[in-house]
């Protein structure tokens, strides 16, 4: 590796960063622009705007790594659907779609701290630890071939164990989405302590608050909920 | 490429996303925050992968893994966070007080919990139940 490296180091200077570097360092200024404002804009939506921003960033620099079919991946799975899904979860939490002063909460700045801290550590210990390390890209790495082979040959086992675990997490999802307030609260008659004292927010109620819901028909309840079943519908869908 | 580029853009990507936990309210914007953790962890597996030229690829087989377990987190983040918003009307992180311990300012003697299953998940779920009751 030694010999290697000597070569790209002789081959590349520090200080003049070929093309890659630079479409790689503007790709990263675009990516983590987007990721702070996703993390500090206080619109819910633009938040979930600026993370596509952000991933796509993501797949763009694993693209520029040869990584091709991370980057397809990338671009299917969180572009394609994980920002689906936020949006839909935003959308079905009743997210207002203006600005919500509320969207930060009151550790602000200890979370700053935090987050400066401990970047400031590891850029350090990054930085110092592979300062003349350099990446051979000359040859592709991670194109589809390549990775089906490695994937289906050496990680037969992991990748079966990650489909049942993504059954799993679907049949999971489904099944709390479709409870009951009869199955989730089986001990709803029993004693309860200090029910009042605790502060139950702004509750803005579904249609599930309303009395003959909640205190009549436990068993046939799901066939009276008329509003309740198209949110659910809409729930099993995300 | 000099490795330094993309390991610096993890740290401060997985930082950006910590800030995000941390400081965020909702539990969705909670939930973007750690795609964005996952985000960084994928790009260092991907970058030292390519770095070491390894064999087996394992970075790259660990990084598709990385993002089917972050899809199926998703899925499964969602459904608790659509649950308790539909139980709570709120989903908003800081009102979740059901497994805290009550303050000491309370009226009640602190510490003294009354059946000992104040702090259960499902009898403070419930708790929400029969307030609604009462002014619907």
């Amino acid at each position: 590796m030694t010999a290697a490296a000597q070569l790209a180091a002789a081959g590349h200077g520090f200080l003049s960063p070929t093309g890659v570097e630079i479409t790689f360092l503007l790709v990263a200024v675009v990516t983590l622009g987007g990721a702070v404002v996703t993390v500090t804009t206080k619109q819910l939506v633009h938040a979930a705007l600026w993370l596509v921003v952000t991933l796509g960033g993501l797949a763009v620099e694993f693209l520029l790594l040869t990584a091709e079919f991370i980057a397809w991946v990338q671009v299917l799975i969180y572009v394609g659907s994980v920002v689906v899904l936020i949006l839909f979860g935003l959308m079905l939490t009743k997210a207002p779609i203006g600005r919500s002063p509320d969207a930060d909460s009151g550790n602000r700045p200890a979370a700053l701290a935090v987050a400066v801290a401990s970047a400031a550590a590891l850029v350090w210990v990054v930085v110092d630890a592979f300062r003349a390390t350099w990446i051979d890209l000359g040859e592709v790495q991670g194109s589809t071939k390549v990775t089906g082979v490695s994937l289906f040959r050496h990680w037969v086992l992991p990748f079966e164990a990650l489909s049942v675990l993504l059954l799993a997490a679907l049949v999971g999802a489904i099944v709390l989405s479709r409870l009951r307030s009869s199955q989730r609260t089986p001990g709803a008659n029993g004693p309860r302590a200090n029910g009042s004292s605790r502060p139950n927010g702004p509750s803005t109620k579904g249609p599930r608050a309303n009395g003959s819901r909640a205190n009549g028909s436990r068993t046939a309840g799901s066939r009276t909920a008329g509003p309740r079943t198209a949110a659910d519908a809409a729930e099993k869908e995300g | 490429m000099h490795l330094a580029y993309p390991a610096v853009l993890a740290v401060l990507l997985f930082c950006t996303g910590l800030y995000g936990v941390l400081a965020r309210r909702n539990a969705i914007l909670v939930l973007m925050s750690v795609e964005l953790m996952l985000g960084a962890v994928n790009l260092n597996l991907v970058a030292f992968d390519v770095w070491l030229r390894d064999t087996l690829h394992a970075g790259q087989a660990l990084t598709l893994f990385v993002i089917a377990i972050a899809a199926a987190e998703i899925g499964i983040g969602l459904a608790i966070v659509l649950l308790v918003h539909r139980d709570r009307g709120t989903a908003d992180i800081d009102k979740l007080r059901g497994l805290a311990e009550p303050p000491p300012t309370d009226d009640s003697v602190p510490g003294t919990t009354d059946n000992g299953a104040d702090s259960d998940a499902d009898t403070s779920a419930d708790q929400g139940t029969p307030a609604r009751r009462q002014t619907a």
